[in-house]
């Protein structure tokens, strides 16, 4: 059923008895022409373009728990596109525009929510730092603002402008990033791609994979052996161990990155703010509440919960920065588990063994790819090629030497 | 999380540095396949859901290295020790 003003007023007229369900929770069938492994974002985006741009529908998404119940609930919901890499810049510009057209691609209300993203800087070393990604930006065809303090102040009056330890000297404005509603793109891409003949099966977690001649031809699973002429893994989080079933190892590492929100109040910060000189970002949810996060815990983790120290670091970067928020009450924390590659940047490539291909690493970015990151995977599993603005997230970059680390930081995956 | 530290007793983590698996060995420069072993050794990683060799730095202490087995899946500390003397950290 198509969501629209007409279809809803029809419905309210009979008491809203007659929605169907959103998607089709399917079996499992012996065989497809593809197999994606994790029904999040990335995976069940990477069915709908599928389907929808390469006109192969025999797809199945295989998840181990329910559709969104890993990284695609658990993030902070920013979009954005403001990159300095010229590997990275036009793939996170692609996930924009596709941001951009989302709702009326998909029929869904995604609740994106172009309210703009601010980095702060606060230095004159570190204004030259994000001038020269801006000016990168720019290049690239994306909209960037280099802000002065005052006209920081005028946006944002509520930030500590009183002489700070960390005195802000002004932002980096992406006036087109923004936020968007995380269960709503899961559920989105879920239903149009379920509507295009894509089998979404839950409950199902992939236990091995089944070789011939040295080909990947399919998967056992905890409902019974798949078969599929290709297979692609998207279980950021979890990439090393269902890797690990292939004989696989790779650049990756799971740390923990906790988010909060905290109990709702009216509106007040109107967009995403990040503190330059520390690490900690804000935004304000539709509901209310103020959705926040900084640095990584620092150690390999799969626990989905962090320690106090990262805690207690994120609220001094939140008092540091805005001390108007210090007496509302946090109300929830948790931690995902990152899918963090030794620079950073995210890995979309076939893997060296035939019919098994590779959508991972996206660090704590993964949220704001989803769609681009389903579109290019979409592309390399139906054509075996890269897709151009993906052909930077190469597996063997590591040892050629072809690194996107944005920050410049090396193999230390805990400072990426 | 507390870690044991051999040197200064049961402390904080916030005390504490972290830098890895404690897997890497340096691999001989002059093997003829000494390239695909550096790229292994430099960003290759096991990545265990469980029990982990890992090395932490006790830099607000005693700034000891140490090597540490923790369960990556609950965060206890199995074991605590020095790292052996052949080893680089």
């Amino acid at each position: 059923m198509r969501y629209s003003i007409f279809n809803l007023m029809r419905q309210a007229l009979s008491g809203h008895r007659g929605w169907g369900p959103t998607w089709r929770d399917a079996a499992p069938k012996a065989a497809y022409d593809i197999v994606i492994i994790g029904g999040g974002g990335h995976g069940l985006a990477t069915a709908h373009y599928l389907a929808k741009v390469h006109g192969i529908s025999r797809v199945a998404v295989l998840e181990k728990g329910w559709i969104g119940s890993g990284n695609a609930g658990r993030n902070t919901t920013i979009i954005r596109s403001n990159y300095l890499l010229a590997g990275n810049n036009p793939f996170y510009e692609w996930s924009m525009k596709l941001w951009e057209g989302l709702e009326q691609d998909l029929n869904y209300n995604a609740m994106v929510s172009q309210r703009g993203v601010l980095n702060l800087y606060h230095s004159d070393a570190q204004r030259d730092t994000y001038a020269r990604r801006g000016n990168a930006m720019r290049m690239h065809g994306v909209d960037a603002e280099l802000l002065d303090a005052a006209a920081v102040q005028r946006m944002l009056p509520f930030l500590d402008f009183s002489g700070a330890r960390f005195p802000i000297h002004g932002g980096l404005l992406q006036r087109r990033g923004g936020t968007a509603r995380h269960d709503a793109v899961v559920w989105g891409y879920a239903r149009a791609a379920s509507d295009r003949g894509v089998d979404i099966v839950q409950n199902c977690e992939v236990t091995g994979f089944i070789r011939e001649a040295g080909r990947i031809v399919g998967v056992e699973t905890s409902r019974g052996t798949i078969h599929a002429h290709k297979i692609g893994m998207a279980v950021a989080g979890s990439t090393s161990r269902v890797a690990a079933l292939a004989g696989l190892r790779l650049p990756i590492e799971s740390h923990v990155l906790q988010a909060f929100v905290s109990e709702a109040i009216k509106p007040f910060i109107p967009g995403v703010v990040t503190f330059g000189a520390g690490h900690f970002y804000i935004s304000q949810s539709d509901k209310g509440g103020l959705v926040f996060g900084g640095d990584l815990d620092g150690y390999n983790s799969y626990a989905q919960r962090g320690n106090l120290p990262t805690v207690e670091d994120v609220c001094e970067g939140a008092m540091a920065l805005m001390p108007a928020i210090g007496r509302v009450r946090v109300l929830r924390s948790w931690g995902g588990v990152m899918d963090m590659s030794m620079d950073g940047s995210p890995i979309i490539d076939r893997t060296g063994i035939a019919g098994l291909y590779l959508n991972a690493g996206w660090c704590y970015g993964g949220f704001k790819a989803t769609p681009a990151s389903g579109w290019c995977f979409a592309h390399l599993l139906a054509r075996d090629e890269s897709h151009e603005v993906a052909r930077a997230y190469r597996l063997d970059r590591f040892a050629t030497g072809h690194l996107l680390d944005e920050r410049g930081v090396g193999a230390q995956p805990n400072l990426h | 999380m507390r870690i044991q530290c051999p040197f200064c007793g049961e402390r904080d983590l916030s005390e504490f540095g972290y830098l890895g698996d404690a897997a890497f060995q340096r691999p001989d420069p002059g093997a003829p396949d000494a390239e695909a072993k550096f790229v292994d050794a430099v960003y290759v990683r096991n990545n265990p859901a469980g029990p982990h060799d890992e090395l932490w730095y006790h830099a607000a202490g005693c700034r000891s290295w140490l090597r540490v087995t923790r369960n990556t899946r609950t965060h206890e500390i199995l074991a605590v020790a020095f790292p052996t003397p052949d080893r680089h950290s």
